[in-house]
């Protein structure tokens, strides 16, 4: 037979597509967004769409629920800017842009380290675990100021690198050289880490959330399974650390911190776990509650804590799991007769979330600006804090919304369950199309 | 909330200019206040923001900066240096020019780091640091900046009085240090150990000990520690909470022993003190209102600050801050940062204390410095209680600006000087 | 050490222990419950301690004692009801998420009624002053108050779980909920009691922390910290387990502050000189009283890697 043989492997072109696309926005983003916080805030979603998705590695991929992620990212941090500060006091050759890529060696190298103990058992056990280290880490860094640099942490300069690749004035100082950077590394990863879930560890480490004994059976080491996606983790984790220490310039305890932990925690979740795009949206929706409505208003934080109980009782699968459930109506032509519910949920449910919103500015205004101005403005509007009109509207708008949001809510129901129902039985018909 | 407000601003301000109404050009300067308001230490920043509002509101009333009115603006920075400099970021973003900050010199000094990095970066963007409260010596000796002005005292110039104080006091004998772990603690538990050597070396010190930062809500170990050790005298330079709940849990065990202190005069202290501290309490300041002449700038500020408040105004840095900006706009008509740091530098002007001057080589104010105890308001001496404890601060003695300033190791990187 | 130092840190200790033993309790009987850790249950003891300063502006300390745990037990039995028991059906991840979102919740809310900064929540004139004097130090009320609530409580709880009816169907409902639903008991009310209940044992804990140390809000966090600490290393699901934790982190952490020993000083005496050029220098040099906030978490790595049981425990989760 001849050497040539004929092989034929189909393009995937919506992947290229939508990986092509993906890329093109990263790009053109800042063509938008010229704003300097526009801009950090995009960086800032760069960073942790990494640390997200290294985080669904854990949760989502393998069933792993940490609560100290963040010792990997911080820690990675800190070893990212004690190289900043090395490449400048000239004792380190080595290129800024590839600093990131130690902040994810040695986040991957306490993977190594404290992956082995913890991974021992997985589920609430492995979730305390990791909660007991993440504080053990952060009381620790109050204790080694030479290495953690105590309250004030430790600074550095990203621009000691030198100009990138000798280009004239690309020395990482401006907003939108960091945006590129993270951007690329950004892109890279998610690339790796799609990559990855294709990978038999990728496979396996879902097998082994899904039924670990079984896998036991077949002869794998659950154990080992977890300790090595930990390991693999922990490296992105550490790599958003570095990206991190470089934007800010600035690496604190608060790096290690639960806090930070919880947030990825936070983000990962409301985007949804179940699906490897999930926290790209959830970090985006966190970083958004996090970074720009906290300079909106001052109860963002409860915003963001009643949004994610909401998630959690009515969709536990997360932002994506409502759109792709959403999508798969729409793909199977039905979504026509949920328009009008849909329509009758979303104005009556924004009425009830503008009135919830205005009672909880007014109640957020008296109570941690008093003293302050008499009138405050949300959205745009003058609001009057201290007038009975005020008060009464806002209350009444809270209650007819909720009647109305109540009404709806059971007729959207209705019209869902039915055609959920449907969706069930075509499926059961046409098994190889669903 | 803040951006809409600035647009409904600017819509204001064009409907004026359109209907053609004959108004004088009034400009606002914007300051933003980037200083814990909330957790342990938000009663401190909240009582600080307010006495910048006033002291605002007073500066528009009385023009002080012709043409120019300021308007202050906060961030919440929950004391960490990260909030601090995302706080930073967002005032930028708003297009506020001029920074204050006090609560916190590991905040004083990332911020202080990152002002002079966007300057560097962005020349013709610069922003100003007004430090009015953040006293370790680095911020104006290794780590100073010609964007950085600091406006108290620096913990160095503060012991050398205090110690000139104690030095006198013979009955002095076992001093116990107590502070917070951090930048600031660290200096001040250094500077105590060599200015007591240098003036009393016969004292000896029993106690060294550093805790964390705005996190312990129980000192009753440490002072069981202090009293274990015989200790006769307490030096620390603990600060809002961490003072007051020191205080508090010295009094609930009976601790007997005097405390010189940089911050008894500050929200929560004279409280926690009580009537047990009379004359065992003291602490080193720019200012005693208690000091000064009756009807004295100093006094009206107070006064109009207890009305509208119901609270206290001891910072008076508030008030040498936006005098000095005031000053600083008038003598170089501009309101652009790099115009007026060059007018800033050097400038003597007239504070609630008496004359100031903001030193050229490091931008450390320097200014008179007092060490009062507490006692009694009896109408003459101590005219002023403190958060109605009927208690108030009695002046023991006045150092000279001269006395307590420091050399200085600042070399400072300045920028061209702008025509 | 001087005896004076030792007695006084170990009433410190103890009466600190007994606070975490308040609040560990009510945890305990919701894990045994749930299968799952309550987040929110240091939220619910600062909830505890805000309400009873409101409550005891309103008609007094010694009224607000009483009502303030029963009003967050309250509120904890309508989050029961309503948020847990419909997230329970999802599995034990989506209930852990549940309750730590609902702290987070909780500490908002906290925060919009009462402010960011600390409520001037004072002891009331019963609980001031000394109890009495050691040596030179004095002892103050509260702080024994706290050990008398702790042991009453206690007494109190042993009882009602042994010898009240209903005490046995939550025993019995802890252990083995289907068969005691068969046997016509209705299960689901007792969760919600024992959720109610234990978090009334956490703002009776709170209303008398409150008082004692700072009412502010973050003192949820920081106790959750602790409590954590304290249910793991003594044992899930264990009450005996979870007393002697809680005493036994409210010594370590007492007495460690009050011991300046460092390794450095210790091979110090014995001749081996540690100078700052010394390897790992920065780990010799930290004297027991710098290492103390640790301590209670390297004791719970430590134990949930060399036995995951806890002290006592039955269950590891």
């Amino acid at each position: 037979m001849t050497d040539a043989s004929l092989s034929y492997r189909p393009i995937n072109l919506g992947r290229w597509v939508i990986w092509g696309g993906t890329a093109l926005l990263f790009l053109l983003l800042p063509v938008f967004f010229t704003q300097g916080f526009a801009r950090t805030l995009l960086a800032q979603m760069g960073i942790m769409i990494i640390f997200a998705l290294s985080y669904n590695m854990l949760l989502g991929q393998s069933g792993m629920l940490s609560f100290g992620h963040a010792v990997y990212s911080g820690l990675g941090a800190y070893f990212a800017i004690h190289t900043l500060n090395l490449i400048g006091a000239g004792q380190l050759v080595f290129p800024v842009s590839l600093v990131p890529l130690v902040g994810g060696v040695f986040g991957m190298s306490f993977g190594v380290l404290f992956g082995y103990p913890t991974t021992q058992k997985s589920g609430t056990p492995f979730a305390m675990i990791t909660l007991g280290i993440g504080e053990l880490v952060f009381a620790c860094s109050l204790m080694f100021p030479g290495f953690f640099g105590g309250e004030g942490g430790i600074s550095g300069n990203r621009t000691v690198g030198g100009n990138f690749l000798g280009i004239k004035g690309l020395n990482f100082g401006r907003d939108i050289h960091v945006y590129y950077l993270i951007a690329f590394w950004c892109f890279l990863s998610m690339v790796a880490m799609f990559a990855w879930t294709h990978t038999p560890l990728g496979r396996i480490a879902n097998a082994v959330r899904d039924n670990p004994e079984r896998v036991e059976f077949i002869g794998y080491n659950t154990q080992r399974v977890r300790w090595l996606v930990l390991i693999l983790s922990s490296f992105f984790a550490g790599l958003a650390g570095g990206l991190s220490a470089i934007n800010f310039e600035i690496v604190t305890a608060e790096n290690v911190s639960a806090i930070r932990s919880g947030g990825v925690l936070l983000a990962a979740f409301i985007g949804g776990m179940l699906f490897f795009f999930g926290p790209i949206v959830g970090a985006v929706v966190f970083s958004f509650f996090a970074i720009a409505l906290s300079d909106f208003t001052k109860a963002w934080q409860l915003y963001l804590g009643a949004f994610f109980v909401l998630l959690v009782m009515y969709a536990p699968g997360g932002l994506s799991s409502l759109l792709l459930m959403n999508l798969r109506v729409m793909s199977l032509g039905k979504m026509k007769r949920l328009r009008d519910p849909y329509l009758g949920v979303a104005l009556s449910g924004l009425t009830l979330l503008i009135g919830v919103v205005l009672l909880i500015e007014l109640t957020y205004h008296l109570t941690l600006e008093a003293g302050g101005a008499s009138t405050i403005k949300v959205f745009g509007f003058p609001l009057a804090t201290h007038s009975v009109e005020t008060w009464a509207f806002v209350v009444a708008l809270v209650l007819g919304g909720a009647v109305a949001f109540e009404y709806a809510r059971r007729r959207f129901k209705r019209a869902w369950d039915a055609i959920q129902v449907e969706i069930e039985d075509w499926a059961r018909e046409n098994p190889e199309r669903s | 909330m803040l951006r809409l407000s600035m647009k409904v601003a600017l819509v204001a301000c064009a409907s004026l200019a359109a209907t053609g109404f004959a108004v004088a050009q009034t400009k606002t300067v914007k300051i933003a206040f980037i200083d814990p308001q909330s957790g342990l230490m938000a009663p401190v920043g909240t009582n600080i923001l307010r006495s910048y509002q006033l002291v605002a509101d007073i500066a528009n009333r009385e023009n002080w900066a012709k043409g120019i009115k300021f308007e202050v603006v906060p961030f919440d920075n929950k004391l960490s240096p990260q909030e601090s400099l995302n706080a930073l970021k967002a005032a930028i973003d708003q297009d506020i020019k001029f920074m204050v900050q006090g609560n916190g010199s590991s905040v004083a000094l990332a911020l202080s780091d990152a002002v002079t990095k966007h300057n560097e970066r962005n020349p013709g963007k610069e922003v100003l640091f007004m430090n009015y409260a953040a006293v370790d010596p680095d911020l104006t000796n290794s780590k100073c900046s010609f964007w950085h002005f600091r406006f108290d005292a620096n913990s160095d110039m503060k012991m050398e009085a205090l110690t000139s104080f104690m030095a006198e006091k013979k009955d002095i004998k076992k001093v116990y240090l107590l502070n917070q772990d951090y930048a600031f603690g660290h200096q001040v538990r250094r500077a105590a150990k060599e200015y007591l050597a240098r003036k009393r070396p016969d004292i000896q010190i029993v106690g060294d000990e550093l805790h964390p930062l705005a996190k312990i809500t129980d000192f009753s170990q440490y002072v069981a520690k202090i009293k274990a050790a015989g200790t006769d005298t307490v030096i620390t330079g603990n600060w809002g909470s961490d003072l007051a709940l020191l205080i508090k849990a010295a009094k609930d065990a009976g601790l007997s022993a005097n405390f010189y202190t940089y911050y008894a005069g500050t929200t929560g202290v004279p409280t926690a003190m009580g009537a047990s501290g009379i004359d065992r309490v003291r602490f080193v300041g720019y200012w005693n209102l208690n000091n000064d002449k009756i009807g004295s700038t100093g006094e009206k500020i107070y006064k109009e600050f207890k009305e509208k408040y119901k609270d206290d105004w001891y910072t008076m840095a508030t008030y040498s801050v936006i005098k000095s900006l005031s000053e600083a706009f008038n003598k170089s008509k501009s309101t652009e940062p790099i115009k007026v740091a060059f007018a800033l530098e050097g400038l003597k002007f007239a504070s609630v204390n008496g004359e100031v001057e903001m030193r050229n080589t490091d931008h450390q104010l320097q200014q008179v410095l007092h060490v009062a105890s507490w006692q009694k308001v009896d109408g003459k001496q101590v005219r002023f209680d403190q958060e109605n404890t009927g208690l108030g601060w009695r002046t023991e003695k006045v150092l000279d600006s001269f006395v307590a300033a420091q050399p200085t190791s600042c070399n400072m990187q300045r920028p061209a000087r702008p025509d | 050490m001087t005896p004076e130092l030792a007695l006084i840190s170990a009433l410190n200790g103890i009466s600190y222990g007994l606070l975490l033993f308040m609040l560990a309790s009510g945890l305990t009987l919701i894990f045994s419950m749930m299968g799952v850790l309550n987040f929110a249950h240091a939220s619910f003891y600062m909830l505890g301690a805000y309400l009873g300063y409101q409550i005891s502006k309103w008609v007094g300390f010694w009224p607000a004692l009483v009502l303030a745990p029963i009003a967050t037990g309250l509120f904890g039995a309508v989050v029961e009801r309503f948020g847990l028991r419909r997230v329970h059906k999802w599995g034990h991840v989506p209930e852990l998420l549940f309750t730590f979102g609902l702290s987070f919740i909780i500490v908002e809310l906290v925060q919009v009624i009462w402010g960011r900064p600390p409520v001037p929540n004072e002891l009331p004139p019963g609980l001031q002053g000394s109890l009495f004097t050691i040596y030179t130090t004095t002892f103050p009320i509260s702080r024994g108050f706290i050990m008398l609530v702790a042991v009453l409580m206690m007494a109190a709880l042993w009882l009602v779980l042994t010898r009240t009816r209903i005490g046995l169907v939550i025993q019995a409902a802890l252990t083995h909920p289907e068969q005691v639903e068969a046997l016509g008991h209705n299960v689901r009310r007792v969760f919600m009691l024992v959720f109610g209940g234990g978090s009334a044992l956490a703002g009776l804990a709170g209303v008398i922390g409150g008082v004692v140390f700072v009412t502010e809000p973050s003192m949820a966090a920081v106790a959750g910290a602790i409590i954590f600490v304290v249910i793991v290393v003594g044992g899930m699901g264990s009450l005996a387990g979870a007393f002697i934790a809680s005493l036994l982190i409210g010594i370590i952490q007492t007495f460690g502050l009050a011991l300046d020993y460092s390794i450095q000083s210790i091979v110090g005496n014995v001749g081996i000189h540690v100078t700052p050029d010394t390897f790992g220098y920065a780990v010799w040099k930290l004297t027991i009283a710098q290492v103390a906030p640790v301590l209670p978490f390297l004791l719970l790595v430590l134990i949930l890697i060399v036995r995951p049981r806890g002290l006592m425990g039955t269950r590891e989760g």
